[in-house]
C-alpha cells in the first residue's frame, strides 16, 4: 500500500534514502531580453504571426542521439511559434544570431551569486543547452554558470549551492494536441536565473523551507520579476536505488513536499514491481511482448472510444505483455496504477491524448465485453500470468504506441526509467520526457567569451543588499513574531523599517506589524496602498512617538492617507500624513475630557445595560469600551481607556 | 606536440606550462575566487592570453583568469577524439544517381562540442547518418571540391566547379548538387550559368542558414528538397534551393542569374530578384510557377566555357564619389566596371571625366542599378544620356553581381568591347529579362497590410 504524504517522519524518509535537490529559476526585473532587445515583460496572447518548425535531433559525440532528443523525433510533433510583433523579433525565432548579453541582467545575475556566496568565474561562456520539445525555437537554450560551490546558512547547517546559471527564458506552451505544439514567444529570451542546489535535502518539509530561503535571497535585490510564473521550481528526487526524476515547473513552493513525497513512493513502487518481474525470472534484454491487430474482432464493439475510433478508420492494437498480472494494477501514486505509466507514454511518444487512451485486463470499469476480451485473449494466446493492453489510433500512431508499450514494460524490468515529470495539481505526477543525456551542452558559437573583471565585482559588491539571513537574525533579536520577519526581510519596505526603529526608536514590533500586516489588510480591503509613500509612513511614525494620536488610529490614518493621496491634484504627496491627520480629528485628549466621555457614555447605556440580570460586570465593561473607543481612537490609547473606565465604573458601584 | 597547449599562448600558455598540465587534462583548480573541477579545453586562438578555459562536470565551460589560479593539479588525462558516424549509403537501381559536389559550408556537419569547431559530414554515410530521408530520395555520391567559406570562392574555384559539373554530366548523372556557402552563393550561382549553358540535367546549388549542428537548423531540409530537384525535377538550369518561408515548410527554386541573398541571417535569405522563382519544392512534391525553364534531356552533353578575365570591379556609388575612385581602376589596368548606380542608373557629374577616359583606353563599362529591383533608363534624363554617349553602356534588369561576373566571363572570351557588348546584352540564362511580371516585387517579399493577412493566417 502506498503511504500518503504525512504518514511518513523524518527518520523513515532517511532510510528510504530520500534525497532531493532544487533548480529554481526566477526571471530578472530587466527593461529588454537577455540576447536582443525586446522588451521584458509584455505578456500577450495576441500574435501578428505562426511560423512552423521541425526538430532535428543532432548527433552527440559519441556519434549517438540523445534519448529526449530521439523521443522529440518520434513524436514528430510540428512546432508552431506565434509572435507578436511588439514582444519578439527576428531573434526569438532564430534568424538572427544573438546580440550582446544584457548587461543589467549579468550584473543583477552576479549580485544574486554574490550573495549565494558562489566562486565567480572569471570568463562565462556561453554554451546552448539542446530542448528538442521545441520550447525553444533554436533547439537549444543560452545559458552560461557564473558561480559555483556557494553556500546559504539554513538552520543549523548550510544548503550548498551547487551552481548559479543565467539563461534565457523559453517559450510559454500554449497547446499541445495530437502532433501540433503551440507556442508563444513572448517569454522567451527574457532572463532568467537558474540556483541550483546540491541534492542535500533530506525530507520533503525541507524541500519546501529551502525553496523558500533561496527564493526570498533573489528577491532582496528588489531586481526579480514577482507574479505568476516568475519564479518556476524543478525538483529532483530520488531513493535508495532509484533514479534521479526531475519534476518540472513546480508553480508554488506549497506544492513541493507533498509532490516529492509521491515521487518517493512512486520510485519505492516500480522498485517492487522491478523485484516481482525479476522474480518471476523475466530480464529486460530478453523480454518479449506479442502484438495483434484486433480492429476486427472489436469490429462491433459498444465499448465508446474504440467503437468512435474504428468509425473514424483508426486501427486497434493489442499488447500481450507477459507476466504483468497484477502489474498494471499496482499502485505507484495515491489512486494512480502503473498503467498509468503506459498510459503516459503513449500520450506523449504516440499523441494519442484523448482519454482513455488505453485499455487493459486489469482495467477496471466496464469496457470491452466478455467475450471481446476472450477472443483477444485467444488470439495472443495469453497465459494466466500475463496482462493485455489495447492500444487504438491511425496507423503510425498506433503503431508507436504499440512499440512504447513494450518499451515501458522492458524499463520495469529495469527499474526505474530517467524521466522529466511534470507536476499535477494533486500532487502526483505525470511522464514528461525522458531525462536529457549529459551531452546535451555545446559551445555556443555565435557568442564570445565574456570576462568578469575584479573591478566589476567590487562594484557589485559595495551594493549588496543586507542577505536575508542576516536580516533575519537581526529582527529575531527585536523579538517580531515569525509571519512578520518571513516577509519583512524580502519587503520592500525592510529598510524603511530600519529607518523607523533606528531613527525614531518607534517599538519594532509595532513598525513590523503596521508595514507588513496593517498594509496587507488594507490592500486587501481594496485599498491603493502604492498611493501611501516611505516618506509618509515615515511622518507617520514621527508624529506617534510624538504622542499625536494612539497606534489604534493607524489603520484608518494609513486609509486616509491613500485615498488623499489618490487625489494627487488637492493634496501635495507628502503633506498627505499631515492633511489625513487633520480630517480624522485625532488631536489627543486630556484624562478630564476623557472621564467626561466616559461618564456620558455610562449615563446614556447604563439602563440598557441593568434590564438584564446576568452578571452584568464584564459585559457591561466590553460594551461600554467599544463604544467609547469608536469616540476617542487615535486621540487617546486603548490602555489608558480601560483604566479610566475601570476606575469609573468602581466608582459608580455595584 | 604542438597541440599540447592548442591555442594557448602568452601568460595562459606559461601557466600550462609551470603547473605541469596541458589540453585535455582533467584538473582541480585553486584560485582566488574558489576551487574548480573540470577539463582544460584548447582556446580559440582568436580569445585572449588571460584566461584558461575548462569544462565543468555538468557540460558547462567557464574560463579563470590565469591570475587569480593558485595551482592546477593533473588528475587524469583524456584525449577527445572525434568521428562522425557512418552509415552505409544504401543502393536502389530504380532510384535516380546524383552527385553532391562540395565546395564548404555547413550543409551538414556537428559542433565538435567541446572545442566549438564545426566538423562537417560529408561523405556519403556521414549525410546518410545525419539525414537518412536522403536515401528515400536518390543513390547518392559525393566528392569534396574544396573546403572554403564562400568568401574565399574566386574564379579558380568556379572553374574547378564547373568543369566537375562537366565530368559529372559526361558520366551521366541524374543530377547534380552542390554544396556552398551561402553569402556568395548567387555570385557562383551567376557564373555556373555562364560556364555552362545547355546543361541536360538539374544543377542546384544549396547550403543552410543554421548550421546543422542545431537542431532547428534548415540544413538538412534544404538538402532533401536540393537532392529531390536534382533526382527529381524536370528543370535543367542552374538554380539555387533555399528556404521559401522560414517555416519549415518549402523551399524555393531560383532561377541562378536572379537570385541574391538579401537577409544577414534569416533562413529564407534567397529571393529571386525582378521575377518570380522557378519552382516551389518540398517533401513531396516540385511545383513549377512557371513554363520558360529548360527541360531535363536524355544526352550527356553541356557547353562548358570557363575562361575569365579577372581583372573586373563593381563600383557602388555613393553621393559624392570622387574621381580618384575610377582612376585608381583605370591606373591598376581594370579592363571592366560594374557601375551600381541609384535610381534609373545615375552618378554624379564628377565621376563623367574619369568615365571618359576609362571608354577611351578601352574599358568595359557598364550601368547597373542599386535599387536591385527594375530595370537601367539612361533616356528618361538628360544626365543619363550624357553617360551614353561618354560610353557606358546600361546593362537592363542584370542584377549588379550577376553583371560582374558575367563582364568577367565575358572578357574572358574576346578582348573586343563591340563583341563584349553583343555578349553583355543577350540573355544566356535569364539574367535579362524582357518583362517583369507584376506579382514578382510583391510575393515572397512581405510588409504589406495585405500580406501581413495573408501570414497571419498562412504560417510564413
Amino acid at each position: 500500500m502506498i503511504k500518503h504524504f504525512g504518514e511518513l517522519t523524518h527518520k523513515e524518509y532517511v532510510s528510504l534514502g530520500f534525497k532531493c535537490g532544487l533548480e529554481i529559476h526566477q526571471q530578472l526585473l530587466t527593461q529588454k531580453k537577455l540576447f536582443c532587445h525586446c522588451p521584458a515583460g509584455l505578456y500577450s496572447n495576441k500574435y501578428d504571426v505562426e511560423i512552423l518548425r521541425h526538430m532535428r535531433p543532432t548527433l552527440s559525440e559519441l556519434g549517438e542521439y540523445d534519448g529526449t532528443a530521439l523521443m522529440e523525433f518520434k513524436t514528430k510533433k510540428e512546432i508552431i511559434y506565434r509572435l507578436n510583433n511588439k514582444s519578439a523579433c527576428t531573434y526569438e525565432f532564430d534568424d538572427t544570431p544573438p546580440f550582446a548579453m544584457n548587461e543589467e541582467a549579468l550584473d543583477i545575475a552576479l549580485e544574486i551569486a554574490i550573495l549565494l556566496q558562489c566562486n565567480l568565474v572569471s570568463e562565462l561562456h556561453i554554451s546552448r543547452k539542446q530542448y528538442l520539445d521545441g520550447s525553444i525555437p533554436t533547439g537549444f537554450q543560452r545559458t552560461t554558470i557564473l558561480g559555483v560551490d556557494g553556500k546559504i546558512p539554513y538552520k543549523n547547517k548550510k544548503i550548498r549551492i551547487y551552481q548559479l546559471g543565467l539563461e534565457e527564458d523559453s517559450c510559454r506552451e500554449i497547446s499541445d494536441a495530437g502532433h501540433i505544439r503551440i507556442y508563444n514567444t513572448d517569454r522567451l529570451g527574457m532572463p532568467l536565473i537558474e540556483t541550483v542546489t546540491y541534492p542535500d535535502i533530506k525530507d520533503p518539509w525541507e524541500a519546501a523551507e529551502v525553496a523558500e530561503v533561496i527564493r526570498r535571497l533573489t528577491r532582496v535585490t528588489g531586481k526579480v520579476r514577482t507574479g505568476i510564473g516568475a519564479t518556476r521550481q524543478d525538483v529532483n528526487v530520488s531513493i535508495k536505488n532509484g533514479t534521479r526524476i526531475e519534476i518540472k515547473g513546480v508553480p508554488r513552493i506549497p506544492l513541493i513536499p507533498k509532490l516529492v513525497h509521491n515521487e518517493a513512493m512512486r520510485q519505492k513502487s516500480l522498485l517492487e514491481i522491478k523485484e516481482k518481474l525479476r522474480k518471476k525470472g523475466f530480464s529486460n534484454t530478453s523480454y518479449k511482448a506479442n502484438f495483434c491487430d484486433v480492429t476486427n474482432i472489436l469490429k462491433k464493439t459498444k465499448y465508446k472510444p474504440i467503437k468512435e475510433a474504428i468509425e473514424n478508420s483508426s486501427l486497434v492494437k493489442a499488447i500481450l505483455l507477459p507476466g504483468f498480472k497484477n502489474i498494471l494494477s499496482y499502485e505507484t501514486q495515491p489512486d494512480v496504477l502503473f498503467e498509468q505509466e503506459i498510459s503516459d507514454r503513449v500520450r506523449v511518444i504516440a499523441c494519442l491524448d484523448t482519454m482513455p487512451n488505453i485499455i487493459s485486463t486489469e482495467t477496471r470499469g466496464a469496457n470491452l465485453s466478455h467475450t471481446e476480451w476472450e477472443k483477444i485473449t485467444t488470439q495472443l494466446g495469453s497465459k494466466n500470468q500475463d496482462a493485455i493492453v489495447i492500444v487504438w489510433g491511425n496507423k503510425q500512431d498506433s503503431e508507436t504506441g504499440m512499440k512504447e508499450i513494450e518499451i515501458r514494460a522492458k524499463e520495469a524490468i529495469i527499474g526505474i526509467p530517467s524521466e522529466t515529470r511534470q507536476a499535477l495539481p494533486n500532487g502526483t505526477n505525470g511522464f514528461e520526457r525522458i531525462l536529457p543525456g549529459p551531452n546535451r551542452m555545446y559551445p555556443d558559437t555565435d557568442l564570445p567569451p565574456i570576462s568578469i573583471a575584479d573591478k566589476r565585482i567590487k562594484r557589485i559588491s559595495a551594493v549588496i543588499p543586507e542577505p536575508p539571513w542576516k536580516k533575519e537574525k537581526r529582527y529575531i533579536k527585536l523579538k517580531l513574531s515569525e509571519d512578520v520577519i518571513a516577509l519583512l526581510v524580502v519587503s520592500k519596505y525592510s529598510k524603511l523599517f530600519d529607518k523607523i526603529v533606528n531613527d525614531l526608536k518607534v517599538a519594532p514590533v509595532l513598525v513590523g506589524v503596521t508595514i507588513i500586516q496593517r498594509l496587507k489588510h488594507l490592500r486587501r480591503k481594496g485599498v491603493n496602498i502604492n498611493k501611501i509613500s516611505d516618506a509618509q509612513i515615515y511622518q507617520m511614525f514621527e508624529a506617534y512617538k510624538k504622542n499625536r494620536f494612539s497606534k489604534e488610529i493607524i489603520p484608518a490614518l494609513l486609509e486616509k492617507i491613500a485615498t488623499l493621496s489618490d487625489k494627487k491634484s488637492t493634496v501635495h504627496y507628502e503633506l498627505g500624513f499631515e492633511k489625513a491627520y487633520k480630517k480624522l480629528k485625532i488631536n489627543p485628549i486630556s484624562i478630564k475630557e476623557l472621564q467626561i466621555e466616559i461618564k456620558n457614555a455610562y449615563k446614556t447605556y447604563a439602563k440598557v445595560l441593568y434590564k438584564s440580570k446576568v452578571n452584568m460586570r464584564p459585559r457591561m465593561e466590553r460594551f461600554l469600551m467599544g463604544k467609547i473607543m469608536n469616540k476617542v481612537i487615535g486621540k487617546v490609547d486603548g490602555k489608558t481607556v480601560r483604566n479610566e473606565l475601570k476606575k469609573i465604573l468602581n466608582n459608580y458601584g455595584r | 606536440m604542438a597541440d599540447k597547449y592548442k591555442g594557448y599562448r602568452g601568460e595562459a600558455k606559461d601557466k600550462l606550462i609551470e603547473q605541469k598540465v596541458r589540453v585535455w587534462s582533467d584538473v582541480k583548480i585553486d584560485s582566488t575566487r574558489g576551487k574548480f573541477v573540470g577539463i582544460i579545453l584548447p582556446r580559440a586562438e582568436t580569445s585572449d592570453d588571460s584566461h584558461i578555459v575548462i569544462k565543468l562536470r555538468n557540460g558547462y565551460n567557464i574560463g579563470l583568469t590565469v591570475n587569480t589560479i593558485k595551482q592546477i593539479t593533473e588528475t587524469a588525462y583524456e584525449e577527445a577524439n572525434y568521428k562522425i558516424p557512418e552509415k552505409e549509403f544504401p543502393y536502389d537501381p530504380k532510384k535516380p544517381n546524383v552527385k553532391l559536389l562540395g565546395t564548404g559550408g555547413t550543409i551538414a556537419s556537428r559542433l565538435d562540442y567541446r572545442t566549438g569547431a564545426v566538423i562537417p559530414a560529408f561523405s556519403p554515410g556521414e549525410l546518410y547518418g545525419s539525414v537518412p530521408e536522403l536515401a528515400d530520395i536518390c543513390n547518392l555520391q559525393t566528392e569534396k571540391l574544396y573546403g572554403v567559406f564562400s568568401e574565399n570562392m574566386g574564379p579558380a574555384q568556379w572553374k574547378g566547379t564547373a568543369e566537375a559539373i562537366a565530368r559529372e554530366i559526361k558520366k551521366g548523372t541524374d543530377g547534380i548538387v552542390i554544396g556552398h556557402g551561402t553569402d556568395t552563393m548567387h555570385h557562383t550561382s551567376a557564373i555556373l550559368s555562364f560556364m555552362l549553358q545547355d546543361s541536360p540535367v538539374p544543377i542546384v546549388m544549396v547550403g543552410s542558414q543554421r548550421s546543422s549542428d542545431r537542431p532547428s537548423s534548415d540544413a538538412a531540409l534544404n538538402l532533401m528538397h536540393a537532392t529531390k530537384t536534382a533526382a527529381e525535377s524536370d528543370i535543367a538550369e542552374v538554380m539555387v534551393c533555399m528556404f521559401g518561408p522560414t517555416s519549415d515548410e518549402y523551399g524555393l527554386l531560383h532561377r541562378g542569374t536572379r537570385v541574391r541573398k538579401m537577409h544577414s541571417s534569416y533562413r529564407s535569405t534567397f529571393r529571386t530578384i525582378g521575377d518570380i522563382p522557378i519552382a516551389i519544392v518540398d517533401r513531396e512534391k516540385i511545383t513549377t510557377l512557371r513554363t520558360d525553364y529548360k527541360r531535363r534531356r536524355k544526352d550527356k552533353k553541356v557547353k562548358l566555357n570557363t575562361n575569365f578575365e579577372e581583372k573586373v570591379s563593381i563600383v557602388y556609388y555613393y553621393p559624392n564619389m570622387k574621381p580618384d575612385i575610377i582612376e585608381s581602376l583605370i591606373d591598376n589596368e581594370y579592363k571592366g566596371i560594374i557601375i551600381a548606380g541609384t535610381g534609373l542608373g545615375h552618378i554624379n557629374k564628377p565621376l563623367y571625366e574619369p568615365i571618359r577616359k576609362a571608354c577611351q583606353k578601352g574599358i568595359a563599362v557598364y550601368m547597373t542599378v542599386q535599387t536591385l529591383w527594375g530595370y537601367v533608363q539612361m533616356y528618361v534624363y538628360d544626365t543619363g544620356r550624357d553617360l551614353m554617349d561618354i560610353g557606358i553602356v546600361p546593362a537592363a534588369n542584370m542584377l549588379p553581381e550577376v553583371a560582374y561576373v558575367k563582364l568577367g566571363w565575358a572578357l574572358g572570351q574576346t578582348n573586343k568591347l563591340e563583341k563584349v557588348k553583343e555578349i553583355m546584352l543577350t540573355p544566356i540564362a535569364g539574367e535579362i529579362t524582357d518583362r517583369e511580371p507584376h506579382d514578382g516585387y510583391l510575393i515572397y517579399q512581405g510588409g504589406l497590410p495585405e500580406i501581413s493577412k495573408f501570414l497571419k493566417s498562412c504560417k510564413k
